[in-house]
């Protein structure tokens, strides 16, 4: 089972969790990113592309049930206006046994940060910038190529 | 063919999106992108450095050099920052 959920609303982890544990495998693996608060970030905004960004996930969350046996696949992302603490994304994998959960899990928050078009605007004294991707986001996503 | 814009490049072109005739020998990506920069100043403060461009063809992420020939909708936008 995938589910795709592109929202302003907070992540509701509990419920997220309690959907993965009725899928009826032996093993749940989450992620759970949360809004840094470094460098005195005051806000943060995300800004998606509507349409585009369920797809990209949609087809994310297909590709790692191709490559592990998954029961379940979630991925949960913010939009919006958020405050550092605030959860931004929520991923989790449900399977048979541990390995497969924790790599499909991995492998999810990994690629999604390459390829969903999310984009993170931060304010910082009271000034708005756009956030500038880091190589190593790259570096991590390409590990899961071979 | 409707451009989408994102992020400091939606910023910097001054609109989220436009509706656009680009001419026959506009065949890939980066074609168009040079054809949009002859729009206004914004347009071409956006589109300086392509190195910092990313593209989507009918909401598929694609390379620069991907064509655009019967495309209904191209999104031009920054390296995304996700996660």
């Amino acid at each position: 089972m995938i589910r795709i959920t592109v929202s302003p609303d907070p992540i509701d982890v509990a419920a997220e969790l309690a959907r993965l544990e009725t899928d009826g495998a032996g093993a749940v693996a989450t992620f759970t990113g949360l809004v840094r608060g470094d460098d005195g970030v005051e806000t943060l905004e995300l800004e998606h592309y509507p349409g585009a960004t369920e797809r990209a996930l949609e087809q994310l969350a297909r590709s790692a049930c191709a490559r592990w046996p998954l029961a379940a696949a979630t991925i949960v992302h913010r939009v919006g206006a958020m405050t550092p603490g605030e959860r931004i994304v929520f991923v989790g994998t449900a399977s048979a046994h541990r390995a497969a959960a924790l790599e499909a899990c991995a492998y999810l928050i990994d690629r999604l940060k390459t390829d969903a078009p999310f984009w993170k605007r931060e304010t910082v004294g009271g000034a708005a910038r756009w956030v500038e991707a880091r190589a190593g986001d790259a570096t991590a996503a390409t590990r899961w190529e071979s | 063919m409707r451009i989408l814009y994102f992020a400091w490049v939606r910023e910097r072109v001054g609109v989220a999106e436009e509706e656009v005739t680009p001419p026959a020998d506009v065949a890939d990506v980066a074609a168009l992108i040079d054809w949009l920069a002859t729009r206004s100043d914004g347009h071409r403060a956006a589109f300086a450095d392509p190195a910092r461009l990313r593209a989507a063809v009918d909401q598929a992420f694609v390379a620069l050099d991907a064509p655009v020939a019967g495309a209904r909708e191209v999104a031009i936008f920054p390296p995304v920052t996700g996660g």
